[in-house]
């Protein structure tokens, strides 16, 4: 497996990936990222967001098979992901058949702004007072 | 009551591929390219912008935006607006002339939905592109794919958009014109203006702090939308959704993705706003109309996918 690496020389070739967790297989073209070649045949079976590497929608889980990927933004796959099999489908070309798992979007992290005043903390579950206040 | 706050005046985003991003910023939004500096930052600008520059790309390892920046009147509302800021409870941090090209001081300060923004009141003029001041062209040659005229806004997502309202209407002196209220009078979306725009900035109610969902880029008219929509066809671009008309704002309108996954929108038209009209209200019962005028359906990727 390696990073980083161009599709332009891989032959014209036609993979199957598996999509473990919605118990589903389509056929991706080579040079197509997995997202990509999914929506081509609508595969329906991983979620569509950017299509480019910065949203987290596609993030999937590698569970066989060989791949090169793009850069993808660190907020979503950080090194400790790309070492546990993570990745962003839209960013990762296969180059054999592959077995993933789909829906590994992470879930928005709760807790914002504690540094603001208690008094504005406060009414942020409260803001009730929305035509009013014109 | 306005407070000296004129117009959104630049935004910085983050992009994983420099190329890339001018490919989409400048070759298929059709902004100019004016300037670079050492630490690679790009600068562009919509031609008919008379400032420098309005788009700052920053190469990162991440998507997203770094801040968004407003231009003021002069240095005595900068400096009336920096105590304010100070006193409302923002970090504000002074960013020295200079830090981008250009641009005069700056007044950098965070909002409760996790957001930077910019105060400044000084900006290298250096006049609409490729027209004069003086008996002016209708437009200049030369320009490139959807030909964007103007940064014109951008929707942010983030915790606490009530405590952000008050520092845009209280401190900043920005108006409410558009607002999405739930049932039990919550309000979940936001439409703030500075001028007479339908919106300079808008704010939608999420759990993570600091998120971009779109930059926006005004064209003349719906024709100019539509082949906008041909542009994102012939360049195999990521599309999201359109074209289209909103029922807020009721601007026409496309969006699509850059090739680091931020999201961009070009439109024309929308509404207007005095400073004595009240807020135009859609109810959360009618949000698939109130986003999406025609298909009147809630799109998930449109709510939930943001850098």
């Amino acid at each position: 497996m390696t990073q980083s690496a161009t599709t332009a020389d891989i032959p014209k070739q036609i993979y199957q990936i598996r999509v473990l967790n919605r118990d589903r297989v389509y056929l991706c073209e080579a040079g197509k990222s997995l997202l990509i070649g999914m929506e081509q045949v609508n595969a329906d079976c991983i979620d569509v967001g950017c299509r480019g590497g910065g949203c987290g929608m596609c993030k999937i889980r590698i569970l066989e098979g060989d791949f090169q990927t793009k850069k993808m933004s660190k907020s979503h796959i950080g090194d400790k992901d790309v070492s546990e099999g993570f990745a962003l489908a839209c960013r990762t070309f296969p180059s054999s058949d592959m077995a993933i798992e789909s829906d590994h979007v992470r879930t928005a992290a709760v807790n914002c702004c504690n540094r603001y005043p208690e008094s504005l903390n406060n009414q942020a579950t409260n803001n009730k007072d929305n035509a009013e206040d014109k | 009551m306005k407070k000296g706050v004129m117009r959104p005046g630049h935004i910085q985003i983050r992009v994983l591929d420099m190329e890339a991003a001018l490919a989409h910023y400048r070759d298929l939004i059709g902004l100019i390219e004016v300037d670079r500096d050492d630490q690679g930052r790009v600068y562009l600008k919509g031609w008919t912008e008379v400032d420098k520059f309005s788009v700052v790309l920053r190469e990162a390892d991440e998507a997203g935006m770094d801040f968004v920046g407003y231009k003021v009147v002069d240095n005595q509302a900068l400096d009336t607006l920096h105590q304010e800021l100070l006193d409302f409870g923002c970090n504000v941090e002074v960013i020295p002339a200079g830090e981008l090209k250009g641009c005069g001081g700056r007044i950098r300060f965070d909002s409760p939905t996790g957001h930077l923004f910019e105060i400044y009141a000084e900006k290298e003029q250096t006049g609409k592109w490729g027209v004069g001041d003086v008996n002016p062209e209708a437009w200049p040659r030369g320009l490139t794919g959807m030909r964007a005229t103007r940064f014109d806004h951008c929707l942010l997502y983030g915790p606490n958009i009530a405590d952000t309202l008050k520092l845009f209407k209280e401190v900043l002196g920005f108006d409410l014109a558009e607002q999405v209220v739930d049932d039990n009078g919550t309000r979940l979306a936001q439409f703030l203006t500075c001028s007479m725009k339908a919106h300079d900035v808008a704010f939608i109610e999420h759990p993570e702090p600091g998120k971009l969902h779109h930059a926006s880029f005004f064209l003349d008219s719906w024709d100019d939308v539509l082949r906008a929509a041909d542009l994102i066809s012939m360049t195999d671009t990521s599309l999201d959704i359109g074209p289209t008309r909103h029922g807020l704002t009721h601007g026409k309108t496309i969006y699509f993705f850059d090739p680091s996954g931020n999201r961009s929108e070009v439109f024309s038209g929308g509404d207007y706003h005095y400073p004595d009209h009240e807020p135009v209200t859609w109810t959360a019962d009618k949000l698939g109309k109130a986003i999406f005028y025609h298909d009147r359906q809630l799109n998930e990727r449109f709510l939930n996918v943001v850098s």
